[in-house]
């Protein structure tokens, strides 16, 4: 039934134009064969009577007018799904690149997924440990939770991804099955490789499907790069009841993909010449987290973006703190004084956390421990502020006990190593030893008999300043 | 027979038909073989634009659309309270048991149930003169909530039938009138009103009675009226949604119609499960009871994210004509503003600032205008009020969906992100926020609360502004060197700031605090600070006072006094005697 179409109208960049073709439709996926011999597949994204304007995935090098052959495949963009993807590697549209041969399967999704209803969705409530002081302490990562990365170029995010990864697969509830579904859009070859042996080494290989795109593979498949990955995501987590980890890096290369092709196209730009439907296409691909109700699996995304020019109001991270659950949010200067992982506290956030702690999940004091860490790490800012204008010995006692806890805050409590797992309680207990530090009547987030049950104060001494500088060197070391 | 057209080209959410196809502005339209439904947005003399409400993908050039000869509207009749729709009032529920967990495409389902029989008791009999928006029967819609059926609002005549009381379903006719022209009408429960029209009213009454939150920086500092409008702008995790529920939880309206556009699906999820469980203070019900929830989530179609907010006004509205206070948390309107840039993009408009359309402020002023408290038809007073978030993109409030809502509010609550980051909350910023209903509601607060109560609101705000000033200095120079009275400044606007304007949503006494019991606390707090002052004017220093634990005694007033035992407070002000005089006495 396959018509063949001879030539094209016009290449722009990824964008073809293709004149008189019949019964095509919006989002149908096309086969180009160039010269005979060269495969390549694309996308219809516009549509007017016969005139298709289609998107190239793989580029539209040695594309000629006359030299193409186009065939519509009748279908939209799918991918064939299978237990068997774990343990393999994928280009960006889903093609196995690792010669272990194509994926057999009948079942095929289209990668543009559907809304999840609402009312079938569950709210996450379980937390997951990643060991990490800083995130399961102040933005717990919940099962279900889009929880992104907020980072910079030149930031340890990788470092810090990996290590969630390597510690929470390796959780205290290790008979439930759990997965990996890494994408990587644009990412440099010593990243992809990265991963990849921190996979191996954490020796979770065999549970991981990587989908890659890099920073030298064309730009169009990245759009599509996260949709195929979550379509696998969502097939083994909601019909083969497992726990999965949708790694995505780099969304700010998925956005600038977007916007290569929105320009190509001639759209009308709207911010910082991102299109109009960015906020859109977001939330297509954050939103495909969740746990279905009924269903005993989940997809938890930790997507991670470079900032650019670490702009937390640049439109890609601010949209996406819009539609994520929370964010992590890291931050050059604790970078520059070696702590790891550098996550800024205090824009950081989960939004989730508040129903997933507390008695019966981690502790009772929990929210309360973490509200006045929080707190109290603000008023850290202020001291130091102040201590910036009219020098550290001029403020006040209570000022210069806040410094004092700022600073073991950020060497003990957002400080650790890059292998550290802590438990919760480790952590916890670790937040109202730092607390100690300031008098009790400066807590004042926190419930009166939480305080009595859990506050001591904590004898100021050198040690506690000369070991954790060590601690820091030693940090400093590994990273 | 209804028009017909072909498609001719598709563009995501925007398709093209070629040809005068008769079809109407804002007609509803089914598209294609699926029919997935759209909706008529621009006419010209060889092109028609439709947007539709579902994903386009898989739609081909050539298929058929067909008008269906209304404009877009929605379905009214009892089985809206209690329900949760998408943005075109198609109910999620029904449609996950023919679809499963995912939204498929061109699902028709009916926005409400059909065949649900209702207890009708009714109200009026044959012979009566009706006009539009007579109440013609009651239904117990849930223990909540009474639905009157009404007469259609362009409709007149007299009764020819009526049928007995008993059960029936939405469709069934329930009396026959015969009209001015001498035709004859059978009405059922049913009504179907344009959601972009706004349903007529008697006439408009000025602002007068407060929207009752709960909420200390709302109902003290910066109230709503009902019928009132409010905006909450912050940036991401300044706690917009936290507020917006906490006030269709606690507030004192009758019926709250939550509109989720453009914002998490499981945030919706968790309003329904903790709507379901929660119980309403006054009435015992559990909140759902009162509540409808539109859930457009930001994966869902953008065009219908546009029509949910129309959606959710036209509900508010029809019960606003049975004589109810309806409350609407819109959250959040900037992904309404986004969805109409979005749509403007596609059909090549020229835009105006950061890319919004031009129309931008005329279609923000037409929302926030259809809310108001107002003399019904029928007779009943009801109200509309509209509390809408606003995501101003990096924060930034000179952004042009802030800037114009504030020119069409009333009322701003401007979130803070270092409050946030503090978390202080609810963050929003006693500085920068403002409410204009504060004098027409002065009038209920004496009637109501205390003849003192807006004079104290006053003072607080004084104290906090004196404190932010005082600041300005403190940076440059430290505390230490401040004069006692100005420490003393400082001390009661940090009680003020602790104890009065930070609120514990997860505490069970402070989540939702009277006005009896905001008044005392006020009270305590500048009596506090009136014995204060005469200690330092004596030249009693700072230090001195601060050595007794009264100030954190009176910030613990939230989480130590219940609130249905407001004598408690009497003991605060003997202690605050006490603490008097024992600083006299030892420092003699």
């Amino acid at each position: 039934m396959s018509i063949e179409y001879l030539g094209l109208s016009n290449i722009n960049g990824p964008l073809i134009v293709l004149e008189g073709i019949q019964d095509a439709f919006f989002d149908e996926i096309v086969e180009f064969v160039i010269d005979g011999k060269e495969r390549k597949i694309g996308r219809i994204v516009e549509i007017n009577e016969d005139k298709a304007i289609i998107q190239v995935f793989e580029g539209t090098e040695n594309m000629s007018l006359k030299n193409t052959h186009t065939k519509l495949t009748g279908h939209p963009m799918e991918i064939a799904l299978s237990p068997d993807m774990l343990g393999r590697t994928f280009n960006g549209i889903g093609q196995p690149i690792d010669d272990l041969g194509p994926i057999t399967s009948n079942l095929k999704r289209d990668v543009n997924g559907l809304p999840l209803n609402p009312v079938k969705r569950e709210y996450p409530r379980n937390y997951i440990r990643t060991g990490i002081s800083a995130i399961d302490g102040l933005t717990t990562l919940i099962r279900g939770q889009k929880l992104p990365i907020f980072s910079g170029n030149g930031l340890p995010h990788d470092q810090l991804a990996a290590q969630i990864v390597k510690q929470a697969s390796l959780g205290d509830d290790s008979d439930e099955e759990f997965a990996i579904v890494f994408a990587a859009m644009g990412v440099k070859h010593d990243v992809a490789d990265f991963f990849r042996r921190t996979f191996e080494e954490s020796g979770v290989a065999d549970h991981v499907a990587m989908f890659l795109n890099l920073a030298n593979d064309p730009v169009v498949e990245r759009l599509i790069t996260p949709k195929v990955a979550l379509t696998v995501a969502e097939y083994l987590a909601f019909e083969q009841n497992m726990h999965i980890l949708v790694i995505l890096t780099d969304m700010t290369s998925f956005a600038e993909a977007m916007r290569e092709v929105s320009s190509s196209k001639g759209e009308i730009p709207s911010r910082k010449g991102f299109p109009g439907y960015l906020y859109s296409e977001l939330a297509t691909i954050y939103e495909r987290a969740g746990i279905v109700a009924g269903v005993n699996g989940s997809v938890t995304q930790l997507p991670i973006l470079t900032m650019p020019n670490d702009d937390i109001t640049h439109p890609i991270p601010d949209l996406t703190g819009y539609i994520t659950e929370g964010q992590v949010v890291l931050d050059r200067d604790l970078h520059g004084q070696s702590i790891y992982p550098p996550i800024s506290i205090l824009p950081s956030l989960s939004r989730l956390m508040k129903d997933g702690i507390g008695e019966g999940y981690t502790r009772e004091d929990h929210q309360d421990l973490a509200n006045q860490l929080f707190s109290a790490y603000a008023k850290v800012g202020e001291a130091r502020n102040l201590a910036s204008v009219i020098g550290e010995d001029e403020l006040s006692p209570i000022d210069k006990q806040y410094l004092v806890f700022g600073k073991s805050f950020e060497e003990r409590y957002i400080g650790q190593g890059p292998d550290e797992n802590r438990s919760i309680s480790e952590t916890l207990d670790l937040g109202w030893e730092l607390l100690g530090l300031l008098p009790r009547e400066e807590l004042d987030r926190i419930d009166t008999k939480i305080l009595d049950k859990y506050y001591k104060e904590t004898k100021v001494d050198e040690n506690i300043t000369a070991t954790s500088s060590k601690g820091s060197v030693a940090n400093a070391d590994l990273g | 027979m209804n028009n017909t057209g072909k498609i001719y080209g598709i563009n995501g959410p925007v398709i093209y038909l070629k040809g005068n196809t008769g079809f109407r502005m804002s007609e509803m339209v089914h598209v294609g073989k699926e029919k997935l439904v759209g909706e008529v947005i621009s006419l010209d003399k060889d092109l028609t634009t439709i947007q539709v409400y579902e994903e386009t993908s898989g739609l081909r050039p050539g298929e058929e659309v067909v008008a269906t000869g209304d404009a877009v509207s929605v379905t009214l009749a009892p089985g809206i309270i209690g329900n949760i729709f998408d943005g075109i009032e198609r109910p999620l529920e029904k449609i996950s048991e023919t679809g499963g967990a995912f939204i498929t495409r061109g699902v028709s389902v009916d926005s409400l149930d059909k065949t649900r029989k209702w207890q009708t008791h009714m109200t009026v009999s044959a012979g009566d003169y009706l006009h539009g928006g007579d109440i013609i029967a009651e239904v117990i819609e849930t223990t909540a909530i009474t639905h009157k059926c009404m007469v259609p609002p362009n409709m007149e005549g007299t009764v020819l039938e009526v049928a007995a009381d008993g059960d029936y379903t939405i469709d069934e006719p329930l009396l026959t009138l015969e009209l001015l022209n001498g035709g004859k009408k059978k009405l059922t429960m049913t009504q179907k009103w344009p959601i972009r029209i706004p349903r007529p009213v008697h006439h408009r009454f000025p602002a007068s009675v407060p929207l009752v939150t709960g909420q200390r920086i709302i109902d003290t500092m910066f109230p709503i009226a009902k019928g009132g409008t409010a905006a909450i702008p912050g940036g991401f995790g300044t706690g917009k949604t936290m507020t917006q529920h906490q006030i269709a939880k606690w507030s004192d309206a009758d019926i709250i119609i939550y509109i989720g556009c453009g914002e998490r699906g499981n945030e919706m999820t968790q309003v329904l499960e903790e709507f379901s469980e929660l119980i309403d203070p006054k009435s015992g019900n559990p909140l759902m009871d009162r509540t409808t929830l539109i859930a457009n989530t930001s994966n869902m179609p953008v065009a219908a994210r546009e029509a949910s907010i129309y959606t959710g006004l036209t509900l508010a509205e029809y019960y606003r004509d049975m004589g109810y206070d309806v409350a609407i948390m819109a959250d959040s309107t900037s992904r309404w503003a986004e969805a109409l840039r979005e749509l403007s993009g596609r059909l090549e408009e020229m835009p105006a600032e950061e890319g919004f359309p031009a129309y931008l402020a005329s279609r923000l002023s037409a929302f926030y205008e259809r809310a108001g408290m107002m003399q019904n038809l029928n007779g009943t007073d009801g109200s509309v009020s509209v509390i809408g978030a606003v995501s101003p993109q990096g924060g930034d409030f000179s952004e042009p969906v802030t800037q114009n809502t504030k020119r069409f509010v009333r009322c701003f609550w401007g979130l803070d992100k270092s409050l946030a980051y503090s978390r202080h909350f609810p963050a929003i910023h006693w500085l920068t926020s403002y409410s204009e209903y504060i004098t027409d509601l002065g009038g209920w607060y004496q009637d109501n609360v205390s003849p003192k109560f807006v004079d104290y609101r006053n003072r607080l705000m004084a104290l906090l502004n004196q404190e932010s000033s005082l600041m300005e200095i403190v940076k440059l120079i430290g505390s230490d060197v401040l004069p006692d009275d100005q420490k003393l400044i400082l001390e009661i606007a940090r009680v003020i700031r602790l104890g009065f304007l930070q609120q514990n949503a997860f505490h069970k006494d402070d989540t939702c605090v009277s006005m009896q019991k905001q008044f005392l606390m006020m009270d305590t707090i500048l009596y506090l600070y009136k014995q204060s002052r005469a200690l330092v004017t004596m030249g009693h220093p700072m230090s001195v006072l601060k050595k007794e634990d009264i100030f954190e005694r009176v910030i613990a007033i939230k989480y130590d006094v219940p609130n249905d035992q407001p004598e408690l407070f009497k003991q605060y002000k003997r202690d605050i005697d006490t603490f008097y005089q024992t600083v006299l006495e030892k420092n003699a």
